[in-house]
């Protein structure tokens, strides 16, 4: 076991998370809490597989696998801008409803098989030594999550759109005061989301198994919504959050395969385990001072 | 075009009512669309998920047998969920009590014990209380977020009884086969009502019932839950500790949720196995909510959630329908219960042509 | 009444900038506005008078175009329109500056005003020009401070900025000088002078007749929803105002024997961590309130005062020997410890705080009754004995209910207060702590709980008044002290205080401030 395959593996095993959780930060930031991820990636993953393997085009699978997420994030838009909803519930609501339409569209296309989608090497930087390989020779989607980071950080520091979403998040009493469009603005950020969580899943089917299984998502949608708390809400945290439990779930993987004695169930518990203590450190060191957006899963109610 | 939500003056019983049933009418019609497109009649789906679960006595029992767990987890969720607080670890909770519980059982076996069942139950229920306490205190000590982590302890449960049902309490003589020993009578739960499935944690769920019934409409305890949930600024002002109630209902969730683990598999199962639950902690949130939280209401939705379970697996068999259709028809009641809600608590109005 | 008309071909100076004919608009039973008629004109700082409840915010919204007018038509500059939403009215020159800012907490000075601005502004070009502003009108601003840090002047100020910057022709002030010391007040009125001697006017509106009479040179007065009379304010009398305002006579305070007796509350260096970076830290705190006393805490909003109602309340526990009622050290004990000692409190927030906005009142009775043995026995609550007590509460203390139950969110203001101040003094606390009795309350209620604090006073029990409204601390307080950033002044007898030393006092500049 080279180290070097195990560094690879680890950027693959990151990226669902950072591409989902860049969703969930936008979402949230815009101050809609939407606990669907897990739903919306499943979604994304069956969607993207059956019409990557109908339509036998990795691009037109992407495609659906994003519009999947959209769609099914659109579900919860109506539920809480709507309705005004309970997010919360909504947001588990809409886990059970994605994993359950997921297994139907993805149930026919069990056993099924696609060629992962190949590396894209990157001249010069994948000859580096040590690291050239491990880093500059993966799938266009590593490096897709790398520059949506960098593009989410500057839109919602540097653009006006970027601007209005946080004052949106941060207190929608004022915001609609200033006649902010609120609830446009909060359906494209829980769009937005929709989209990025489709396609983590898609990720996870055409890129990093080839294939189709129930609960491929294993929990993976939860875990992008709290790395957004411990990214404290900032997108280059959430880079460092994502390749932390990348790291703990391919170490697992590892020392499964390594056959140390360890009981699989122990290992396969440890990225739940490191979550919870993530979670426990994280309050225990933020205290109350979180930081969250202000609105942050408050219904929208205009009372006047 | 903009819509304005603002909060209803007077909110009428009867569109409380109204609201969760015109709610299971929408998702079954939205069902019916979703069924026809596989190809098959709604009207023969009808038959085998609503007709069939009621139509004979054996599949009647079953209904019981199925929703009994649904009422105990959902009634214990509405003790959470009225405080505002949200425990999505249910599941965890039975799997622990169905797992603890069923240790009982297997310790006890081969001895001479004339009756182990109550310790089942009695252990369970524990096992799940202090399951339900681990969340809790996490989110009142350090302020950990209660649904991440009774979510990942849902895991965590189902990998532990995994473990154990591979390891150290599988049947020694079970041919390797991944399950404990079968539970000797005096750990099984007796029948009840003359059936040879209903046991007795129905018996258990309707004395649940009663007595959260007396609790929310006339005392001061279910006054604090409420008033924790509702305004918790003005709960804190009136002396209630929100600390200590979410200890007290977390515990309480926990310790029915495990009571109804230890009850299903000392009383359905009958051994303890790798996968105990069909998914009854996670139904159980749709269960309280559309029964608006209140016992009879929880009642009688967790009485439509079975039927549906079983309606599930009948069409799986027989209309060749998959599984997860039931999952996803939850999850999408859920989403309409909680629109209805709404529904009912706030005005709606277009406002054409501006915004602000 | 009818408006100087201009001729076609422009001279439009005698005409108004902006004119409301017979607004009217209704929410359900109520009509908030009644065949308004409101003339502004260009330079003029125009005063909207009225007591809470009056229809003034009404108005204001539907000239701000928030909110859509049932009847009636409003002229711009001579000419009608549909005042269709407030990005609408901005674009007309209309700037409003909210009672209730409209402000974001976690973002910056300039990120503040950028986004309220249209799509021309950049962070940078806004960063520019707050510069300019602050040099022209002395309103100082740090662009790139969080809001957070600010404050309530400093707030205001950029509220007054993000209008500034469209180059309004009317700015509306809401109760500006609410959340304001003396001083800052008077810079405020000396940058609203200098802003309608360039031309801009100014739409002023309050219910404090003092300041109306020092600067407004034509005033509206509102009562129910009715224009009453459109006047000089400096050429008619303060009382007479007052008395059109409130539509009857205000009657005066009873006074009563003040000869404090033994200690009741006694606060002894106390100090409160802040749990979060938006709350105050109080430090040393000393103070005594004793048996037939009314003292006075006087202080800008966000000094320290709800902390300090939280420490005495018991919903913040502070250190052993900091908090003792009548002697016993009850540092360590909660709310409920506190209330069996014979304490009552009514908290600021008077919808989610003092009472579950969806309860009924009989349900929110139970809020500090709970421990009453007639109401709650055994665990259960008896809803019959409730009721009864919720409905001696009504009556005792001139409750206006829509039905005999209401739910606590059904009530105006006034009636709810008067309902929380009723229902923790029914029982007849030795020691009474209110924070803001009167805040937003009508007149007529205002009237009524000042008196019941003072009568409780007669009866011998111990109170303390927090509260923003100097006036309201001058009536009826014995001794005043003075609140900032966490530090309490010493406690002196009301006649030692003059305005002006409260207000140094307030922006802790103050002779006590300096050696406390």
């Amino acid at each position: 076991m080279s180290y070097e395959l195990v560094l690879f593996t680890i950027v693959t095993a990151s990226t669902p998370f950072l591409l989902a959780a860049l969703g969930e930060l936008v979402t949230e930031r815009a101050g809609v809490l939407n606990l669907g991820v897990e739903g919306m990636m499943a979604m994304g993953a069956a969607c993207g597989f059956a019409a990557a393997i109908t339509f036998d085009s990795n691009a037109i699978g992407v495609l659906v696998g994003m519009l999947a997420g959209m769609l099914t994030a659109a579900v919860f838009a109506l539920a809480v801008l709507g309705f005004a909803a309970n997010q919360v519930g909504c947001g588990l609501a809409l886990t059970i409803f994605g994993l359950g339409v997921a297994g139907m569209i993805g149930n026919r296309f069990v056993g099924l098989r696609r060629i992962q989608i190949a590396p894209t090497e990157i001249p010069f930087l994948s000859d580096i030594p040590f690291i050239g390989k491990a880093l500059f020779s993966h799938d266009i989607f590593v490096y897709v999550s790398i520059i949506l980071t960098v593009l989410v950080a500057w839109f919602l520091s540097r653009t006006r759109l970027g601007l209005m979403l946080r004052s949106v998040g941060e207190n929608h009493v004022s915001a609609q005061a200033l006649g902010l469009p609120v609830r446009r603005i909060r359906l494209g950020a829980i769009l937005f989301g929709g989209a990025c969580s489709g396609l983590a899943g898609v990720y996870l089917s055409l890129v990093y198994t080839g294939f189709w299984a129930a609960n491929i998502t294993a929990s993976k949608g939860w875990i992008a919504v709290l790395l957004v708390v411990f990214a404290a809400w900032r997108p280059v945290w959430l880079v460092v959050g994502a390749y932390i439990f990348g790291a703990a779930s391919v170490l697992q993987l590892h020392a499964q395969a390594a056959q140390l004695g360890i009981p699989s169930q122990l290992l396969s518990s440890v990225p739940y385990v490191v979550t919870i203590v993530v979670l426990v450190i994280l309050a225990w060191v933020h205290g109350r001072n979180a930081g969250g957006p202000g609105s942050l899963g408050n219904p929208y109610i205009t009372d006047r | 075009m903009r819509l304005e939500l603002s909060p209803r003056a007077n909110i009428t019983p009867l569109m409380r009512l109204a609201a969760p049933i015109a709610a299971l009418v929408l998702a079954f019609a939205i069902a019916a669309i979703v069924i026809a497109f596989y190809g098959k009649s709604p009207l023969q789906a009808f038959d085998v998920y609503i007709v069939g679960s009621l139509s004979d006595s054996w599949a009647l029992q079953e209904l019981l047998v199925k929703a009994t767990p649904l009422i105990l987890i959902a009634i214990g969720l509405s003790y959470c969920f009225r405080s505002n607080l949200w425990n999505i670890g249910a599941e965890g909770q039975f799997v622990i009590g169905g797992l603890f519980g069923g240790w009982i059982a297997i310790a006890t076996h081969g001895g001479e014990w004339s009756l182990v069942w109550p310790y089942v139950l009695l252990v369970g229920a524990v096992a799940g209380a202090v399951y339900g306490f681990i969340p809790a205190i996490l989110k009142v000590r350090f302020g950990a977020n209660e649904i991440l982590t009774s979510l990942m302890l849902v895991n965590i449960a189902q990998l532990f009884l995994d473990y154990m049902v591979r390891g150290p309490l599988k049947d020694p003589k079970g041919m390797n086969f991944p399950q404990s020993v079968t539970f000797e009578d005096a750990a099984l739960l007796p029948k009840v009502f003359g059936s040879d499935r209903v046991h007795f944690g129905l018996i258990l769920a309707i004395i649940v019932v009663l007595i959260t019934m007396v609790i929310v409409s006339r005392s001061i305890f279910g006054y604090r839950l409420r008033i924790t949930g509702d305004a918790p600024k003005a709960a804190s002002f009136a002396g209630f500790s929100s600390k200590t109630t979410t200890i007290i209902v977390f515990c309480i969730s926990g310790a029915l949720a495990g009571l109804a683990g230890a009850s299903e598999v000392a009383g359905q199962i009958g051994q303890l196995q790798p996968t105990i639950s069909p998914g009854y902690g996670f139904s159980a949130v749709t269960v309280a909510f559309l029964g608006r939280l209140h016992p009879v209401g929880i009642v009688l939705s967790a009485l439509v959630l079975a039927m549906v379970m079983i309606g599930g697996e009948n069409a799986q068999i027989m209309l060749k329908l998959p599984l997860d259709l039931t999952t996803a028809f939850q999850g999408l009641l859920l989403l309409i219960v909680l629109s209805a809600d709404a529904l009912v608590s706030y005005k709606f109005r277009i406002v054409r042509g501006r915004r602000g | 009444m009818s408006a100087q008309v201009s001729d076609s071909f422009g001279a439009v100076t005698s005409l108004p900038l902006v004119e409301l004919r017979g607004i009217c608009k209704r929410y359900g039973d109520l009509l908030a506005n009644n065949d308004i008629d409101l003339r502004i004109n260009r330079g003029e700082i125009h005063a909207l008078l009225g007591e809470n409840g009056a229809g003034k915010s009404t108005l204001v919204k539907i000239l701000y175009g928030a909110v859509e007018p049932s009847a009636g038509d409003i002229l711009w500059e001579g000419k009608p329109i549909a005042m269709g939403s407030p990005v609408q009215a901005r674009a007309l020159g209309i700037g409003m500056v909210f009672q209730h800012f409209s402000l974001f907490d976690n973002l910056t000075v300039a990120e503040n005003i950028t986004v309220a601005l249209g799509k021309d502004w950049t962070l940078q070009s806004v960063r520019t020009e707050i510069g300019k502003i602050s040099a022209d009108y002395g309103l100082s601003l740090e662009p790139d401070r969080k809001v957070w840090t600010l404050s309530a002047g400093e707030r205001q100020r950029i509220e007054i900025v993000r209008c500034l910057l469209q180059n309004p022709k009317i700015l509306i002030l809401d109760e500006p000088t609410s959340v304001l010391t003396p001083q800052e007040a008077d810079k405020l009125f000396e940058t609203l002078e200098q802003l309608a001697a360039k031309g801009c006017a100014i739409l002023y509106i309050s219910h404090r007749l003092e300041e109306v009479r020092r600067i407004c040179s034509s005033a509206t007065i509102l009562r129910a929803g009715k224009v009453i009379a459109t006047l000089d304010p400096r050429r008619n009398s303060a009382r007479d105002i007052a008395a059109m305002m409130v539509g009857i006579e205000v009657g005066n305070i009873s006074p009563r024997e003040h000869a404090p007796k033994e200690s009741m509350l006694k606060l002894n260096k106390l100090a409160l961590k802040s749990e979060t970076i938006h709350e105050i830290a109080l430090q040393d705190i000393d103070l005594e309130v004793h048996c037939g006393e009314i003292v006075g805490i006087a202080g800008v909003a966000g000094n320290g005062q709800s902390e300090l109602f939280a420490a005495l309340s018991g919903e913040r526990l502070s250190r052993r020997g900091m908090v003792s009622i009548e002697e016993r050290d009850c540092s360590l004990d909660g709310i409920t410890t506190r209330r069996t000692l014979g304490a009552a409190f009514v908290p600021e927030e008077r919808l989610g705080h003092a009472a579950a906005p969806h309860y009924t009142l009989s349900e929110n009775t139970l809020i500090s009754h709970r421990l009453d043995s007639n109401v709650v026995s055994k665990g259960m609550v008896s809803k019959e004995a409730a009721r009864k007590l919720a409905g001696e509460i009504i009556r005792r203390f001139d409750v206006r209910v829509p039905n005999p139950d209401p739910e606590a969110r059904m009530l105006s203001g006034g009636n709810l207060q008067k309902f929380v101040i009723g229902r923790e003094i029914i029982s007849k606390p030795r020691l009474l702590i209110v924070d803001q009795p009167t805040w937003g309350v009508d007149a007529g209620a205002a009237h009524m709980i000042r008196q019941a604090l003072i009568n409780l006073a007669a009866y011998g029990s111990a109170i303390l008044v927090i509260s923003q409204d100097l006036d309201e601390l001058f009536e009826i307080s014995d001794r005043i002290a003075v609140i900032h950033d966490g530090k309490l002044s010493t406690a002196n007898a009301t006649e030692s205080w003059s305005r002006e030393a409260i207000g140094l006092e307030m922006m802790g500049i103050g002779q006590e401030g300096k050696h406390s």
